[in-house]
């Protein structure tokens, strides 16, 4: 056959295969059928290209015969849902899992039992905690998270080597700064650090290739589906300490808090490995389940956002910015960032991907607005409220994500007018990541003693 | 069962062509072992071209009987030397189609006698 329809053919066996539960092997059957409709059309003197119209005809729409198979084998779209049987290097795989999970469990109580401290006024779990306790807090786990990513992808020595002298550098820095009592500085660290040594575990992820756009993009559908499953741990460990509680009151309502100390932390610190266990093992549900949620968010983002942005250009900003008002709009820059992210993913996903580019570049361009009309107001005023650290780190993190969402819309606007593929914002976004871990590096390190750790 | 006649001379009833279904599968399969294309042929030759159904409803419905144990399958290569499934009935699936065969002479009895007194007297 041409290469023309053996092209169509192969694009028609993609679309079966897109059924859930249509196997390889049923793709097969079905393909073989096709070819021989073709060949037998091709007999009767149609051209390949009618004949190929004509036997895809006839073995019927598409999303039917794949329901139909769904129907028939419901049992194969359950069975992708249950955990992955432990068998050859299944068995090795959790048992490294869990190793580093009880590793990560180990560390933060041990983190936490070493900050006790009778004379400090913040309480953790009720119990007095000296400050380091929350400010190191990524340090406790997230290096454990890297490691077994580390060891999964098998990172060379060399560039495990490296990352664990980049880590120690940055706890020490981080530790024998003399922050002022109370100090904003303090805080910013403890908010940045974890990111930063998110980056430390997409290093690992990338197994150390931080120069490779794929690994990159890869690294970013890890964060996302990562996160959707730690939420599902969080939330099945929320039921169960409910219950835990309820259960134990009657009989040792002393007992609660005893239980609690040390069940929360720990699962919460192996529920960060299990998560990134999960979506190595279970890869297909999730890169499932992120093109719906982004495919159902992105218009309805894009609606709030339009909405948004009439409101305040005509209402206009008036006094209302401060510092809280920006924090939303980082936080709303970054939703937006994730819908362009995940969107190149579930792109692939949904057929009317010209709309979804359109909608999806709306409600960019209303995010860009409305986060310029909100600088324009801040910078004004500036002078009245001057310079402080959570205000730089702040308005820093807002030019980064606006800078960011102005080259997405660029890319996205482009590949509307030209139809092409997703892969210029792809190489926009992954080339983009050294600017956010050299931002978050910089608020975590240079910022402190810019303001002399106040 | 989804059957749609998409070609076919006489409008042969949704309903009607899925109930012949199984009967005209297992049948066709007492012939001798055969696969989905092959199968098809055969009803649409049988037929003379008034019944047919969307090829791909086909499979659903042989993995089903395979699944009851009615049929067993196994996989062959084709003369193009691709893989094919080839269907074979099973001593339960020609107890069935016998079985089926029963239902299908009463009924067609029922209402042979019913229209041949009709056209006698139209």
């Amino acid at each position: 056959m041409s290469a023309e329809t053996e092209s169509r053919i192969g694009e028609w066996r993609t679309a079966v295969l897109r059924g859930r539960a249509v196997t390889a092997q049923d793709a097969d059957e079905l393909e073989e059928h096709l070819r021989e409709q073709i060949a037998d059309l091709g007999a009767v003197g149609l051209s390949e290209r009618e004949a190929f119209l004509i036997a895809v005809g006839r073995l019927g729409e598409v999303d039917a015969v794949t329901a139909e198979f769904a129907r028939e084998h419901s049992d194969r779209l359950w069975k992708r849902l249950a955990l992955p049987r432990p068998e050859e290097g299944g068995r090795a795989s959790f048992i490294t899992m869990l190793v580093f999970a009880i590793a990560a469990a180990v560390a933060i109580q041990v983190a936490r039992l070493a900050a006790f401290s009778p004379g400090s006024a913040m309480q953790v779990f009720g119990d007095p905690t000296e400050r380091w306790f929350v400010r190191d807090l990524g340090l406790f786990v997230l290096p454990v998270l890297a490691g077994y990513l580390a060891v999964v992808r098998r990172m060379p020595w060399r560039r495990i080597a490296w990352l664990a002298a980049l880590v120690a550098a940055l706890a020490i820095a981080v530790n024998v700064f003399p922050y002022a009592p109370g100090s904003a500085t303090e805080m910013l660290v403890a908010l940045h650090l974890p990111v930063v040594l998110w980056f430390v575990v997409g290093a690992a992820y990338a197994a150390g290739e931080v120069r490779s756009s794929a690994r990159r993009m890869d690294f970013l559908r890890f964060t996302g589906e990562w996160a959707i499953y730690y939420t599902l741990i969080v939330l099945g460990g929320g039921v169960l300490t409910v219950l835990t509680v309820q259960v134990l009151a009657p009989i040792a309502p002393q007992a609660i808090d005893e239980v609690l100390t040390w069940v929360l932390p720990s699962g919460g610190a192996a529920g960060l490995v299990v998560a990134a266990w999960l979506v190595e093992a279970k890869k297909s549900i999730v890169e499932n389940l992120a093109p719906v949620l982004t495919a159902i968010f992105t218009p309805l983002f894009a609606v709030m956002l339009v909405v948004a942005a009439v409101g305040y250009l005509v209402a206009g900003i008036g006094r209302a910015f401060d510092r809280e008002l920006l924090t939303v709009f980082d936080v709303l820059m970054l939703v937006v960032l994730a819908l362009v992210v995940y969107g190149i993913s579930a792109r692939e996903a949904t057929r009317s991907a010209r709309i979804m580019d359109a909608i999806r570049l709306a409600a960019v361009v209303c995010a860009i607005v409305l986060d310029i009309l909100v600088l324009v107001s801040m910078f004004t005023r500036v002078g009245e409220y001057g310079w402080t650290p959570n205000r730089v780190a702040a308005l820093g993190l807002n030019l980064v994500l606006l800078a960011n969402l102005a080259g997405a819309a660029w890319f996205e606007a482009q590949q509307l007018a030209t139809g092409a593929g997703p892969f210029r914002v792809e190489r926009w976004q992954t080339g983009y990541l050294p600017v956010f871990a050299a931002w978050v590096l910089a608020v975590a390190v240079a910022l402190p003693p810019l303001f002399g750790f106040a | 069962m989804q059957f749609e006649v998409y070609d076919a001379g006489v409008n042969i009833d949704k309903d009607l062509v899925a109930a012949m279904a199984t009967p005209l599968v297992l049948a066709i399969l007492v012939e001798g072992s055969s696969y989905g294309y092959a199968i098809l042929k055969r009803v649409r030759e049988l037929s003379g071209g008034e019944l047919a159904w969307t090829d791909g409803m086909l499979y659903p419905l042989l993995h089903r009987l395979e699944r009851l144990g009615s049929i067993r399958s196994q996989w062959g290569t084709s003369d193009s030397g691709r893989p094919r499934r080839y269907y074979e009935i099973t001593p339960a699936g020609r107890e069935q189609l016998a079985e089926q065969r029963r239902q299908w002479a009463t009924a067609n009895r029922t209402l042979g006698g019913l229209w041949n007194l009709a056209g006698a007297e139209a």
